[in-house]
């Protein structure tokens, strides 16, 4: 039995295979739509989520199969005082497979060591969230052709962004990729990113100007700036317009660059740039879907 | 100083100076009912000082915790009063309920039952990280 705890849990073939069956379901949906049939898909969601928790729901759905589970922690036993663990446990006696969301980090492999079904982790709090990072890498894959060689640039918070961290680890395993870091002084990349980049030989660069990176750029992933991560309010109000994405900055973007953000979104993207042909982030929601059919087909080890 | 040379037991050699009072705590030595001997500062060529403790009685050490703890330590086996074993440590590879996790964002913080697991992360640096959040720990030296 397989679960999803951490994106290297996944070898790169295991990442291909699943982006290639990604791939035959957005081109041949029906072939799938039985191969879960009587199966079940528990989402348990300790903390609110919309995306990630419909996301799996309509991916189960859309394999046949159905779905049951929680949407927050107040209305499940946790609220009583049950541990992880054993709600887990406990779902595992009626589901095929669990989908969680939990606050804590490491919730989710402590789910695990006692689990009978696979799990996969929705997101534990800022530590890991593995099935962001396949929709990531399927629509890096369907823009580009593929994923190697070429330049991506971070944008925004680095230095609490989970959904970057992981990106950059799956995308390290690559062969041509440079890295453009892109954040203010107080929200760089965590050192040990960059020693392990370093150890690997991946070039990598940082700079506070999104100006000066976006002419290099064929990916650029976006995140928010949040408030609460400044030391003082001024240092916000100065650099919180300076990565904000608006149709002045993406002038001197390349043509062909396509643009990616794990949403929400607040500020971060002006919503004039949503028609730009470069603007990917809700083709990106919608990949999370079949990434997630391909995965829940993978552990449950489901053919079409 | 003379202390009597331990007969069927265990002696742990080139400990840091200074450290030996938590390798006793670490491995539980005061619920021992032998004769435990705690050397302070004793001299030494290679260490200039170091300290040892010695254990007179054959019992199961728990070698992850002193690997952990300071791979460079020792440990002498002893039996009818002749060296019969010297083992040399290493960093251990996983330590479970060894340290706890200090990441005040970890499950390991508010469920108590669940085991605190570590991963040797970094050989060089003596790194480790919790299994469930991956926040880090050296070891001591």
């Amino acid at each position: 039995m397989r679960h999803l705890i951490d994106i290297t849990d996944l070898s790169v073939e295991e990442i291909d295979e699943l982006i290639a069956t990604a791939e035959d379901i957005i081109e041949n949906p029906v072939k799938y739509q039985d191969v879960a049939a009587h199966k079940q898909l528990a989402t348990l969601f300790f903390e609110p989520s919309t995306r990630t928790r419909l996301s799996f729901e309509s991916a189960m759905l859309g394999l046949g199969g159905s779905v049951l589970g929680f949407s927050s922690a107040a209305s499940s036993s946790t609220a009583k005082g049950e541990t992880v663990t054993d709600t887990v446990r406990t779902v595992s006696c009626y589901a095929d497979i669990i989908a969680m969301r939990h606050p804590k980090e490491g919730a989710p492999f402590a789910a695990s060591q006692r689990s009978q079904v696979p799990i996969i982790n929705a997101g534990d709090g800022g530590h890991n969230h593995p099935t962001q990072t396949l929709t990531d890498l399927l629509t890096i894959h369907r823009e580009r052709g593929s994923l190697n060689d070429f330049t991506i640039g971070f944008c925004g918070d680095l230095k609490f962004g989970r959904t970057v961290h992981s990106l950059v680890n799956a995308l390290s395993r690559y062969t041509g990729i440079h890295f453009i870091f892109i954040s203010p002084e107080e929200l760089k990349m965590p050192n040990y990113i960059n020693e392990s980049l370093q150890k690997k030989g991946l070039p990598y660069e940082e700079t506070e100007s999104l100006e000066e990176a976006m002419p290099k750029l064929d990916v650029l992933y976006m995140t928010r700036v949040q408030k609460e991560r400044f030391f003082n309010e001024a240092d916000y109000i100065r650099l919180k317009d300076t990565y904000v994405l608006d149709p002045a900055k993406l002038t001197t973007a390349k043509k062909d660059m396509c643009i990616l953000h794990p949403l929400p979104r607040v500020n971060e993207i002006a919503v004039s740039v949503d028609d730009d042909p470069r603007a990917r982030y809700f083709e990106q929601v919608r990949n999370g879907k079949f990434i997630r059919m391909a995965l829940i087909m993978k552990l449950l080890d489901l053919k079409a | 100083m003379n202390i009597d040379s331990v007969q069927n037991g265990i002696v742990l050699d080139h400990i840091k100076a200074g450290a030996c009072m938590q390798i006793y705590k670490y491995l539980k030595l005061d619920q021992l009912d032998c004769q435990v001997a705690i050397i302070k500062n004793a001299k030494s060529s290679k260490m200039g000082k170091k300290d040892i403790i010695k254990i007179d009685s054959p019992i199961d050490i728990d070698l992850d915790v002193l690997g952990y703890i300071d791979p460079d330590i020792t440990v002498d086996i002893i039996k009818d009063g002749h060296l019969v074993e010297k083992k040399h440590l290493a960093l251990p590879q996983k330590l479970v309920n060894v340290i706890h996790c200090k990441n005040p964002r970890c499950i390991t913080t508010d469920e108590k039952q669940l085991d605190a697991i570590f991963l040797l992360s970094d050989p060089e640096k003596r790194t480790y990280r919790c299994a469930y959040c991956e926040a880090e720990r050296k070891s001591h030296r």
